[in-house]
């Protein structure tokens, strides 16, 4: 092989990735179009998020057949967002109660 | 297919697993094997574009968490009537589809690109492209009807939180010019695939670089990023 540094994979994983992604995302909108709410609202939408992502970065942009080097340089230092996700959410809580307090009754 | 033979013929086989990942960076030569640079350094500007968009979800979660005054109810704000009835979120839902479609014909033009098949790889770029604007226009659609019926501006809108516009609009904006942007360059890579520049590796005019396929994959590594923005935009934003 003259060109050995491309991804080249049977066109058929594209359309059942695409076929997948397509159900999934009929499934997100299902969440909203029968109004589910509270925990099992979070819990299906977060997880549908996640399987479409991790569907388009492994298969879409070829991340499952690259180096470990390449995989861990690109999706470890994302993590890092869960920390500021984190200091959002108590900074957050915080604000909202002061709020509360302060300007009384909203 | 996975593990191609290099130039370096008779070499020894490179280790796979965390001896790997040790041996690769510390190579003394370049970190990322198997892969073209241009494609690396794509992959570093998404890792960068994926704290921008990152740290303007969380400024948005921030902001509706703190807010004393009600959320307006996005399944109703984007809702459309269809034969006089009321579809939630339905022009939110075709654009994730219209996205997505761009997605998967991306992904098979990188593939047609590879396997040299020119003309296959220009039309599904065009199709991409073509989805690409389908979906700008359904969001400055959306943006009209946001701004001029519902009267929703970045500093306050009739519905509650004022918070609600310059999220929307910030977010939305800066995802749309992602899209405008992508679709500019999908167009450019489609005219360089059918005048046959890729195959007669002409250097390109901007950085002199040789023509290769390698810059389709590279162009649908964006794309397919702009795909997977949306794919959180749409979950924490549209059905929060």
């Amino acid at each position: 092989m003259a060109h050995v540094e491309g991804q080249q994979h049977p066109i058929g994983i594209y359309l059942k990735i695409w076929g997948l992604l397509f159900v999934l995302s009929a499934f997100s909108y299902m969440v909203d179009y029968f109004q589910f709410h509270g925990y099992l609202r979070w819990f299906l939408i977060l997880l549908f998020m996640m399987l479409k992502a991790g569907l388009i970065v492994a298969v879409f942009m070829h991340m499952v057949w690259e180096r470990l080097a390449l995989m861990y340089a690109i999706i470890v230092p994302p993590l890092l967002l869960l920390v500021l996700l984190g200091i959002g959410a108590l900074e957050a809580d915080y604000t909202f109660f002061a709020r509360g307090v302060f300007f009384g009754g909203g | 297919m996975t593990q191609p033979a290099t130039s370096t013929a008779g070499a020894l086989p490179r280790p796979e697993g965390m001896e790997g990942v040790v041996a690769d960076w510390s190579s003394d030569q370049r970190a990322f094997k198997n892969v073209p640079w241009g494609k690396a350094m794509m992959w570093i500007f998404l890792l960068s574009d994926t704290f921008i968009f990152s740290s303007f979800l969380i400024s948005y979660m921030n902001v509706r968490m703190t807010t004393t005054v009600p959320w307006p109810n996005p399944s109703e704000v984007f809702g459309l009537t269809v034969a006089g009835t009321e579809v939630p979120l339905l022009l939110i839902a075709i654009m994730t589809f219209v996205l997505i479609s761009s997605s998967g014909t991306m992904a098979m033009a990188v593939n047609f690109g590879y396997r040299k098949d020119r003309k296959k790889t220009f039309i599904l770029l065009l199709v991409t492209a073509a989805l690409g604007a389908t979906f700008v226009g359904m969001q400055a659609f959306e943006w009209t009807k946001l701004i001029v019926d519902e009267g929703i501006r970045p500093w306050g809108n009739p519905l509650g939180a004022a918070q609600f516009g310059s999220s929307f609009f910030m977010i939305t904006g800066f995802h749309g010019t992602h899209v405008s942007i992508g679709v500019i360059f999908l167009i450019i890579t489609a005219v360089k695939v059918i005048r046959g520049t890729l195959d007669n590796e002409r250097p390109g005019f901007l950085t002199g670089r040789k023509g290769n396929y390698e810059i389709v994959e590279t162009m649908g590594l964006y794309w397919h990023f702009v795909d997977l923005v949306w794919v959180f935009i749409f979950a924490v934003f549209y059905l929060w």
